[in-house]
């Protein structure tokens, strides 16, 4: 299990982890448990341009599709291939197997604008009516 | 009795030599082998490998496996939005006499004047119904007309040197085929809140008011079943700030002869003739969606559209300003035959009373249910309405999917599921003017029923039918879309 | 009143439980301001008895191609069908019947469909086959559509002018607000070139679009088109007669990535023009592409062999404004009527009705051809139809042959232009017999020795 403080959430439930420059990102459990089962995966590609709070991708249940953000402003550098031929591991370990791509920090790009733990945990909280 | 001989896949029974359909020997002379007629590089080697059966395999096949659906014809269907009401048999009679149904579409207008009799008046009847000046019969689906009436207001502000006009507003509870239409006209779709009565946000709409905007498009009564109160005050915004006003004809049924797009301020709409009056629907098609609109937007309709010329009656093709085609020939012709014929059955006291009743109907099973069902839109509704199983779900582990599966046990097939997207949990309920009062007390009771069974049980439903739950799952990961021969 | 049930008594009852007076009560959210405060004014209702008398007396005012010795075809041809397709789309079972959501309760259209699906992918040696488009000219559109979404940032398709005017027509008004150009590519011969695509084609070509045969019958050569569309990173798009592919290669045989065709061909009825049966099927590498419902096969809870509509995530109503395609309904009933007009057939059965097709459509020529100033407009091979240019105007000598009792062919002038106003279009199905052609060469031969003098 990852810490899920180490990591740093968007509000639309994209997850991050810093090391160096390069940034991991993930969905999180609270997506994972409202896509329900996940189908498919469309992946940015390595190498494109991506801008924080920018659709880069989207993901797939059986009945809707949802937007992937960019967390943060930068080159993705790293698509794990592991998830887009089986897309049941971000179901399975959405923290660790089921991370979907690395972004490569652009020039003066931060991961300030993201969530903490508590504070996404109090977002979530709101959402669940 | 269980149907089960020939049931396989056709590419399973198949047996090579076994025939079918057999043709005549060639009567004129084969002077040449057909490689001598046909150029060696354009021949394929052999036929296409389909399916070898007998006339009694393909009967039986098909006769056995039609008995796993549910149709009008033999089950109760009250499927939201989609009015799936009777078929007359008199339509099929009518609509298969060679004398319509085998036209060729491009043979000469003075050689089908009893055609062309026909879809002019049906464009003069649908132009009443709506209170619009202007018809084209051509759209092949509702979409389709959702899709040309846009195209029209393209080409509308292109003309009046209005391009700048780009937005087009749409509820949140609208259909899908609303938001996909205007991006593949080039507009950008943006979302209009629903307030609390799932009517619109008059406030949220005025926001979106400026020069850029094109179309507002309502469907009206809504997909809650719900009546705009405020619809004239609405289109005299849009039309103040120079747009047009597009009406989701999706819910015509409600308001046949009691009010009129045309009178309310739309400046365009489509009907779904199957849903409007009456048209089979063979398992999600044939549709037909005609559009009818304001006198300013005619020029711009598809081509062709009828004329009528003293007692002739001809195609005119000849309209310069015409968006062209969204498909060849004239249209779903079969369907607005039967569009026709459903009209001219019920005459104007009818199609009022098909309102009426449909309206009554459904209102009766508005009051049978609301004290076991949720209605998050008040207790009043026009042709539809929506309940919600969110505090089912949340008290007894019931989902609406759930509710909807179980139904198909007792013989009725399930409501809209999960649709609109603004009521949780939603059970989209149309009952139609085709219905009796016994058949909606017999579903009303079923549903109470159901409400009291044990969610393990609901769970697994459908406990009767030839299959329960398939893996969907499944279906979307790893798609299997045709049958291949075994390997080896 | 027709097909309404409650009586007097059963509104009383129900308006009791619902608590309302009147049924005007309940329509008491429509403002009286916009109430239509009087009756349609449309005709009043006529029973069966009555309406039977009208319809029959409007079919009466219509000339049939049972009626005519039909040689028209331009996308619609009088092909026979037989009694087990109408047999089987008789039954409510299918005509009745939704959209097959419920998958539990519509497993026959399902598994139909499924069928269908897999009978097309083999008429074609394509991959994927969707359940069905509304018809001929929109899936060429919807095509245009699928590719433009395959090659993003790509924004120029090619078109041969020897496809159906009325595809290009809706391709055209499809491509109106997209910011697309649309190169319409000239065919002088009769058919498109290889070399005016090679000359034409450039990265920013998103696709080639060619019909074979074409809209004149002639073959065009889809195989060194779809290789220099690829060359290019172009697709190639081809819409095909269904009823050649008993001879013809197929389009996944030559590496075609997009099939489209007109199925009204496969066991659909003429009537006046829809609804008819629109065929796309691609390769497998586009399948996420593809646009209309798919139907696949998995298994239900208990294991058993089962179908279902999947990766509805393409379709529309759950895209919304991200939508690349706008097709909501498919033609359902038309795809269950092919499924059993191409199993009813066979591979012989089909091959056998090609063959009869080309046969008489090369005998009708070689008849025709033999009259004076008569000859193929193009010299090129054909399959079921053809064109000819004739030594007079053809829109005269069409009104006198129906006089005869002939539909002869089409005017393809109307479409193209004063340049092929002596053109003629023919259609020659296995329905037509060595009587009737050597009858329509009669007359034709009467007319043009009547008209030939005055013409000159």
């Amino acid at each position: 299990m990852a810490d899920l403080s180490a990591l740093r959430y968007a509000k639309t439930h994209e997850w991050s982890l810093l090391d160096g420059d390069v940034v991991t990102v993930g969905i999180t459990q609270y997506a994972v448990d409202q896509l329900t089962d996940v189908t498919h995966l469309q992946l940015p590609k390595v190498g494109k341009s991506v801008t924080a709070a920018e659709p880069c991708g989207e993901i797939e249940s059986v009945k809707a599709v949802f937007d992937l953000y960019a967390p943060v402003t930068g080159t993705i550098v790293e698509v794990n291939p592991t998830v887009e031929k089986d897309p049941s591991i971000i179901n399975a370990d959405p923290y660790g197997k089921g991370w979907m791509f690395k972004i490569c920090l652009a020039e003066g790009a931060n991961l300030d604008h993201l969530m903490n733990l508590e504070a996404y945990q109090q977002q979530i909280a709101s959402e669940g009516h | 009795m269980n149907n089960q001989q020939s049931t396989e896949l056709l590419f399973e029974l198949s047996k090579p030599g076994r025939r079918c359909h057999r043709l005549p020997a060639c009567d004129v002379p084969e002077t040449r082998p057909v490689s001598d007629l046909l150029p060696a590089n354009h021949l394929a080697a052999t036929s296409p490998s389909l399916p070898e059966v007998a006339e009694i395999d393909l009967i039986r096949h098909f006769n056995n496996l039609s008995t796993r659906n549910m149709c009008i014809d033999t089950n109760f269907y009250p499927l939201g939005s989609c009015t799936m009401k009777y078929n007359p048999k008199r339509h099929e009679r009518w609509a298969t006499s060679p004398g319509f149904a085998n036209l060729h579409p491009l043979q000469e207008d003075d050689t089908c004047q009893g055609m062309l009799e026909l879809l002019y008046e049906m464009q003069q009847y649908l132009c009443e119904i709506s209170g619009l000046h202007a018809v084209s019969l051509q759209p092949a689906a509702g979409a389709q007309g959702e899709l040309t009436a846009l195209f029209v207001a393209a080409a509308y502000f292109r003309d009046i040197g209005q391009n700048q006009r780009k937005r087009v507003l749409i509820p949140d509870s609208a259909h899908g085929t609303n938001p996909a239409s205007a991006a593949l006209a080039g507009f950008e779709a943006i979302k209009i809140k629903s307030d609390t009565q799932g009517l619109v946000d008059l406030e949220d709409l005025k926001k979106h008011l400026d020069d850029r905007l094109a179309v507002f498009m309502i469907t009206n009564p809504n997909t809650l079943g719900l009546f705009e109160r405020q619809i004239q005050t609405i289109t005299d915004l849009i039309h103040a700030y120079g747009g047009l006003v597009y009406l989701d004809g999706a819910n015509m049924n409600a308001i046949l002869g009691i009010t009129r797009p045309g009178d309310f301020g739309a400046d365009m709409q489509h009907y779904n003739v199957h849903k409007t009056f009456t048209g089979p629907h063979g398992g999600g098609g044939p549709g037909s969606g005609p559009i009818t609109v304001r006198q300013h937007l005619a020029p711009y309709l598809p081509t062709p559209i009828v004329v009528r010329e003293g007692d002739r009656y001809r195609l005119d093709y000849n309209r310069p300003k015409s968006i062209g085609r969204v498909r060849s020939f004239f249209g779903n012709v079969g369907i607005l035959f039967r569009g026709y014929c459903y009209i001219r059955t019920l005459g104007p006291d009818g199609l009022k009373a098909v309102s009426e009743n449909a309206v009554l109907n459904a209102n009766y099973l508005l009051a049978r249910l609301k004290h076991a069902y949720e209605i998050p839109h008040g207790d009043r509704c026009m042709h539809e309405f929506v309940a919600s199983a969110r505090l089912l779900r949340r008290e007894k582990k019931i989902s609406a999917m759930e509710i909807c599966k179980r139904l198909l046990d007792f013989g009725y097939h399930a409501p809209t599921v999960y649709f609109p997207l603004v009521v949780p949990e939603a059970l989209m309920i149309e009952p139609t003017e085709t219905e009796s009062k016994e058949t909606l007390d017999a579903f009303a009771d079923t549903l109470l029923k159901i409400r009291e069974e044990p969610a393990e049980f609901l769970q697994k439903a459908p406990h009767t039918l030839s299959i329960s739950r398939p893996d969907e799952v499944k279906a979307a990961k790893e798609p299997i879309l045709r049958w291949k021969p075994a390997v080896g | 009143m027709a097909y309404l049930l409650n009586t007097a008594d059963d509104q009383r009852e129900m308006l009791a439980r619902i608590g309302v007076q009147s049924i005007e009560e309940l329509f008491a959210p429509i403002p009286a301001s916009i109430r239509l405060n009087r009756l349609l004014d449309i005709p009043p209702a006529l029973t069966e008895i009555e309406l039977s008398a009208r319809i029959q007396e409007l079919a009466g005012r219509n000339q049939s191609t049972s009626e005519a010795v039909c040689f028209l075809g331009g996308g619609a041809y009088d092909h026979f069908i037989p009694a087990v397709v109408d047999a089987i789309v008789s039954r409510s079972e299918y005509y009745t019947a939704y959209t097959p959501y419920q998958a539990e309760a519509s497993q026959g259209s399902l598994q139909a469909f499924y069928e269908y699906q897999t009978l097309i992918c083999q008429l074609t040696d394509m991959e994927v086959s969707n359940a069905s488009l509304y018809e001929g000219g929109s899936a060429v559109a919807e095509a245009a559509l699928m590719a433009l979404n395959i090659r993003e940032g790509r924004r120029e398709i090619l078109v041969a002018e020897s496809v159906h005017p009325e595809y290009r027509q809706v391709l055209a008004t499809y491509m109106a607000n997209l910011g697309v150009t649309i190169v319409t590519l000239p065919t002088p011969d009769g058919f498109l070139d290889p070399d005016t695509v090679t000359k034409a084609i450039s990265d920013r070509t998103v696709g080639v679009i060619v019909q074979h045969p074409n809209f004149f019958g002639f073959l065009e050569e889809p195989e060194a088109v779809t290789q220099i569309a690829q060359k290019h990173g172009a697709l190639s798009i081809i819409s095909f007669d269904p009823i050649s592919m008993g001879l013809l290669k197929r389009p996944g045989q030559y590496g075609a990535d997009i099939a489209v065709a007109e199925g009204q061909c496969l066991g659909t009825p003429l009537g006046y023009g829809g609804p008819y049966l629109g065929i796309m099927a691609c390769r497998e590498e586009y399948v996420r592409k593809i646009p209309g419902r798919l139907v696949g096969e998995t298994t239900d809870r208990n294991g058993k062999r089962c179908w279902v509509l999947t990766l509805q995530t393409r379709e529309q109503h759950i895209r919304r404004e991200k939508a690349t395609s706008n097709i909501c309904t498919n033609q359902g009933l038309f795809a269950l009527r092919a499924a059993v007009y191409l199993t009813a057939l066979g591979p012989q059965g089909l091959r056998e009705t090609a063959e009869l097709c080309l046969r008489k459509a090369h005998y009708a020529a070689d008849q025709l051809t033999q009259l004076p100033g008569v000859r193929l407009q193009y010299q090129r091979p054909f399959f079921k139809e053809f064109t000819l240019s004739l030594p007079v105007n053809v829109e005269v000598l069409l009104v006198r042959l129906r006089e005869q009792g002939y539909f002869a062919g089409l005017p393809v002038g109307r479409w193209y232009g004063p340049q092929l106003s002596q053109a003629l279009t023919l259609a020659v199905t296995e329905k037509r017999t060595k009587a009737e052609i050597d009858g329509l060469a009669k007359a034709v031969e009467h007319q043009l020795a009547q008209a030939m003098p005055v013409m000159r």
